[in-house]
């Protein structure tokens, strides 16, 4: 149909500034054909100022953006081929469940029959029962109104399907439900999503890449898995999750012992050592990993099925431990603890790639 | 503690229940009592008799209820075509300026509507302030535009504005930003936006608005007789006329009567289709 190496959308050193502040630094960010792409960010990072551009809701002040071979960036909200799942889902309330997901249809003058078969199509499609067809959107709880909104702007039949954090005024199950179904949904319609949140976790759920934002620029885009395993900067391991972070300064660091081995391979380097905490392991007393802490443990919390552990190090830094439940350490708060990882489980963020953060 | 409640609440609304039913219920029975006697004769003791309807339909007082009818209606139509952007501005894009609008709208009330339509009567007349400076200034006249039904229904649209203008700011501040947004996003045009979501989620603001004023326009009487100069005479102006020149109080009152049930039944009508709870915030 289209050729599949060319990017659906291509956003150009797109630029907003507000009367006294610029919220968006000229981003770049190619979306390929039916990618789900998540756009990460806390608040006032820029990501919904840069859904609403792309919608069509405001105006860029510089740059461009390409939708295929068109540029849409100069195209009202109402004529451009894509849409948008708004965080508040902008549900009609005076029109049924049906006459909301034929809205996009009626405006299109879609003769009834058609509208409503494809509206119980969609619901269908969304599992919601065919009778709700007639429910009044009142009637309806937060997950089907959530499915609702999702099936009126398929019904629109977008391009991209944006979505501006839907899901994040639900409770936890009924978000993690959703998350799943949506990532089944994208499978399912092969269509482009662009997914704004502030949750990571959700991201990672569901979205083939990640795009981080940080004050009005993006951080690092790349698979979730990269994002993990190799962030490029400490705001980005930090947003990630908890992390421990060691200061190398040309092949050393303080608290750290290394093997021969692991020492030779930091020789001269310098950067932001990353350690997962569940990248930790104990270790038994006179046994050695690559990377070896020795500690006391200063608090411990119960995560379910892994405890967590901090310790402060003899150097006075804390650090966080979070090994599996059956490989805890025994004695609790003041209990001397050894632990370790491979080099390959750490990830040095070199000096000069950090340094413009 | 459900049924104390209950009897609380019953004692608490009657002091305004026995006064809504003394100047309220009372001089409508009153009236209706008076419509049911025999003209030109006072006499309490009287059988209901139905004289005055049948002067009502034989003397052709229809004309003047239609007249009524029609102009309130006019009246009406053209408030909310030229009170809705400015509602619309009051709900959504004014911030201080909405202040300052509903002050100096507010403000007009204060003066009495005589005053304020003679005001108009001294503006528009001949020789007066539009028509006397055109002559002194280019030697020519022109006929005063008042004195006919146009400028009747200038004059309720004059008069009645803030009775459409606020319900109507109200109702349109009602309609959420985000439906508006999305509908727009979903490819609706600004007409269609209007039609699909502004228009049925304002309604009862629009209802509101609407029956206010052509209620109170359809018994209006005062801007016929001063800007209209009895063009056409009102319907609200024949029952005074009944009841005073006339001398006549069962044809009065009868009049009075007729009105009453057609306006009743339009407003009543109205109610039932506006969802006052929700315009005025509660749950529904």
């Amino acid at each position: 149909m289209t050729d599949a190496s060319q990017p659906i959308l291509r956003i150009n050193a797109l630029t907003k500034r507000f009367d006294d502040f610029t919220a968006l630094h000229g981003v770049d960010l190619n979306v390929a054909e039916g990618e789900f792409l998540a756009i990460v960010g806390p608040s006032g990072s820029g990501k919904t100022t840069l859904i609403r551009i792309l919608v069509g809701m405001d105006e860029l002040s510089d740059g461009a953006v390409w939708l295929r071979n068109t540029r849409i960036d100069v195209v009202p909200a109402n004529k451009r081929p894509t849409c948008m799942v708004f965080q508040s889902l902008a549900l009609f309330p005076h029109r049924t469940v049906g006459q909301n997901i034929e809205f996009p249809l009626k405006l299109r003058k879609v003769p009834p029959a058609e509208r409503k078969a494809r509206a119980l199509e969609l619901l269908d499609t969304l599992r919601l029962p065919r009778d709700y067809y007639d429910k009044r959107i009142q009637q309806c709880s937060g997950g089907e109104k959530q499915r609702v909104a999702l099936a009126r702007a398929l019904a629109f039949d977008p391009e991209i399907l944006f979505f501006d954090e839907p899901l994040s005024a639900l409770d936890y199950r009924l978000r993690k439900t959703l998350e799943k179904e949506l990532k089944d949904l994208h499978r399912r319609t092969g269509k482009t999503f662009i997914y704004i949140t502030h949750s990571l976790e959700e991201a990672m759920v569901m979205s083939d890449r990640i795009a981080i934002m940080k004050a009005g620029r993006f951080e690092q885009i790349a698979p979730a898995e990269e994002i993990y395993a190799r962030p490029v900067s400490k705001f980005v391991a930090e947003f990630m999750g908890e992390v421990n972070f060691f200061d190398l300064r040309n092949g050393q660091a303080e608290g750290l012992l290394m093997t021969p081995e692991t020492a030779a391979a930091l020789a001269g380097r310098s950067g932001t050592l990353t350690i997962r905490p569940e990248s930790l392991r104990t270790l038994p007393e006179g046994q050695a990993a690559d990377l070896t802490f020795e500690g006391e443990i200063v608090a411990e919390y119960l995560l379910g099925s892994r405890m967590q552990y901090r310790m402060m190090l003899a150097t006075g830094q804390e650090m966080i431990v979070e090994v599996l439940r059956e490989n805890g350490v025994a004695g609790g708060i003041g209990a001397a603890l050894r632990v370790g990882c491979d080099l390959s489980a750490a990830h040095l963020i070199e000096e000069a790639r950090d340094a413009a953060a | 503690m459900q049924r104390r409640d209950a009897r609380l609440g019953l004692l608490y609304s009657a002091p305004l229940s026995l006064f809504l039913l003394l100047t309220f219920l009372a001089p409508i029975l009153l009236v209706a009592a008076f419509s049911t006697m025999p003209e030109k004769v006072f006499n309490l003791s009287q059988a209901p008799d139905f004289s005055a309807y049948r002067t009502v339909l034989a003397q052709g007082y229809w004309k003047s209820v239609a007249w009524s009818l029609f102009m309130a209606l006019a009246a009406t139509l053209i408030l909310l075509v030229v009170c809705w952007p400015l509602a619309y501005g009051m709900a959504k894009v004014f911030k201080r300026f909405t202040l300052v609008l509903t002050i100096g709208v507010v403000m007009t009330l204060f003066v009495s509507e005589n005053i304020r339509l003679f005001g108009w009567v001294l503006t528009l007349m001949k020789g007066g302030l539009i028509e006397g400076y055109w002559r002194h200034w280019t030697g020519t006249g022109f006929d005063a535009p008042l004195y006919n039904g146009p400028i009747i229904v200038f004059g309720l649209v004059y008069v009645y504005l803030p009775f459409m203008l606020f319900p109507l700011a109200q109702g349109i501040s009602m309609v959420p930003d985000d439906a508006r947004q999305a509908a727009y996003d979903l490819g609706a045009t600004r007409w269609q936006i209007l039609r699909e979501i502004d228009l049925p989620l304002a309604m009862p603001g629009i209802m509101v608005g609407s029956l206010l004023t052509f209620v109170l326009a359809a018994g209006a009487m005062a801007e016929s007789k001063l800007l209209g100069g009895r063009a056409i005479i009102t319907i609200a102006d024949e029952v005074q006329t009944a009841f005073t020149y006339g001398q006549n109080w069962p044809l009065g009152a009868a009049l009075a009567m007729v009105l009453i049930a057609i306006i009743g039944t339009v407003a009543i009508w109205a109610i039932s289709k506006a969802d006052l709870d929700k315009m005025m915030g509660g749950k529904s």
